[in-house]
């Protein structure tokens, strides 16, 4: 079996260095920072985490119906496309920060691509 | 098979089984999400037994020191005593007043002695709770080798425990305590970091102890101290402080009034001073305690300024609404 995208960009210890650098362009992108607010911030970290385990394909439980209703309440607040490929942008800049290879970053776009329809809810 | 004891009922856990498993599996409603090890929806506190090293994986070190853990994660080799994060009570136990001194017009130095040992950090609070009932939090400024808990009271106008405090409770007195609770205090091991300490008002208490916690533990690194208020009352331990940055080259303390003028003291507000005068953060461990909006504001924009999260360790004063 090959190894999957978590392992080759380098599992938990990876994800761990990214969050911080995602969680920091997401706070400042006025574009989606707002659907962020009013959520304590040591539990919005630990969701980012959450976000990148899943987006780089690692060990999660989360179903499409999961996705769909935890976006539920911001898709209520005007979450859309525009709002989804913001955060796709913020997962490529972080990942080229950290140096994950430009093969690597597609894979870990795509898998977060899969999600769109059931985090917009379509 | 290790057992776990939830809420005074005992479950066996199965071969293999997870906590979170074991409890859900008992019919026991308990929070989670991502069942992997890292929304931390799931987390939970061991008051009994130690919980294993892996089930720890990502949790801030100040609640891995307190035998906090992911219960989706863990398989304990032992038998476990739980309670879930954020709904801890401690055992409530009887402290005498020892001293009372005020420390301005609007602070009070309450100094405590707990009839049994009382383990805690400097920088945790406990819950004081008066014989009707009323219960509040305060900080404590007081070192673990000092033998009392110190605490510095802010009095609020009309405020019920805060009045109390200053105006009706007695040297020798004794008063109901629980804890220690909370994650914002000093750990050793990192000796070089710098430290940025941002305090309004009474939030200067648990900064006071762990300014002194960190040079007690050898801290060399520089240790930023910014303690500001609106009203010059509320800046207290002026000359206290100063003579600990006259004593320790490391340590540089700058009282701020947010408006008006005082002989020696910055005008404007600690948090935008403090973050002005240190515009990059990456690398700092950060302490942020007192006005609620002032402590959240400043998390966000200490981690904007490249602070670790992990590093960034808060307890805003929140106000009671019971
Ligand atoms: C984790 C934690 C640690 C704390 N540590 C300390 C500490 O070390 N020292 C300390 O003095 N306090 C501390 N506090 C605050 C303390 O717990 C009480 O909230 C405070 O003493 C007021 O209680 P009270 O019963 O006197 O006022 P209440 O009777 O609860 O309030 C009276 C009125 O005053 C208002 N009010 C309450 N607090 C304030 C405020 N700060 N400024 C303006 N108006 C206010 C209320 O909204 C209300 O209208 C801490 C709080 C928390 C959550
Ligand atoms: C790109 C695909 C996305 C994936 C894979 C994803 C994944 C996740 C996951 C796993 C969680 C944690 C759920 C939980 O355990 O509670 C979460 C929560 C969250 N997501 Fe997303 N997400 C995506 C897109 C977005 C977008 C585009 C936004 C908004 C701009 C967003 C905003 C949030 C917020 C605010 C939460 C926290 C909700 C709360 O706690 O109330 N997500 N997401
Ligand atoms: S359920 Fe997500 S960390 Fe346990």
């Amino acid at each position: 079996m090959s190894q999957s995208l978590y392992d080759r960009i380098g599992g938990d210890a990876a994800v761990n260095a990214a969050v911080d650098l995602f969680y920091r362009k997401v706070l400042a992108d006025d574009r989606i920072n707002h659907f962020f607010d009013g959520i304590d911030m040591a539990k919005q970290h630990a969701k980012q985490k959450a976000f990148l385990t899943m987006a780089l394909g690692g060990p999660n439980n989360y179903t499409g119906e999961d996705m769909r209703k935890g976006h539920a309440h911001l898709v209520a607040r005007g979450l859309n496309d525009s709002h989804f490929d913001a955060v796709m942008e913020n997962l490529g800049a972080t990942l080229t920060e950290l140096g994950v290879p430009g093969d690597l970053i597609a894979e870990a776009a795509a898998i977060a691509e899969s999600t769109r329809n059931d985090v917009l809810g379509k | 098979m290790s057992k776990i004891t939830f809420n005074e009922k005992t479950y066996d856990l199965n071969e293999n089984e997870t906590v979170l498993e074991c409890l859900l599996r008992h019919g026991v409603d308990t929070p989670y999400s991502c069942q992997s090890g890292s929304c931390q929806s799931c987390m939970m506190r061991a008051t009994e037994g130690t919980p294993p090293i892996e089930a720890q994986a990502g949790i801030k070190p100040t609640l891995q020191q307190q035998n906090y853990f992911l219960a989706c994660i863990c398989k304990p080799s032992s038998d476990l005593s739980l309670c879930a994060a954020g709904n801890e009570a401690l055992p409530k136990q009887q402290a005498t007043v020892i001293d009372k001194t005020p420390l301005s017009a609007k602070i009070m130095r309450l100094r405590l002695a707990p009839e049994q040992s009382l383990s805690f950090q400097p920088g945790q609070f406990i819950n004081l709770h008066r014989d009707d009932g009323l219960t509040r939090s305060y900080s404590i400024a007081s070192l673990t080798t000092e033998g009392f808990l110190e605490l510095h009271i802010e009095l609020i106008e009309n405020g019920r425990m805060s009045s109390w405090i200053h105006n009706e409770l007695e040297v020798g007195s004794s008063i109901t305590i629980e804890g220690a609770h909370g994650d914002s205090f000093y750990l050793g091991g990192r000796p070089e970091q710098p430290l940025l300490l941002i305090g309004t008002g009474s939030g200067l208490s648990p900064l006071w102890g762990i300014a002194r916690a960190a040079l007690q533990q050898g801290h060399s690194g520089e240790i930023h101290i910014y303690h500001g208020s609106r009203e010059p009352q509320k800046l207290y331990l002026m000359e206290e402080l100063r003579q600990l940055a006259t004593k320790h080259g490391n340590v540089r303390y700058t009282p701020c009034l947010s408006s008006g003028e005082m002989k020696g003291v910055h005008v404007g507000r600690a948090a935008d001073t403090a973050l002005s005068e240190h515009p990059s953060l990456s690398g700092w461990r950060v302490f942020l305690c007192g006005h609620p909006q002032m402590v959240n504001d400043t998390k966000r924009k200490a981690f904007l300024a490249g602070a670790n999260f992990q590093d960034i360790l808060a307890d805003p004063f929140t106000i009671n609404t019971n």
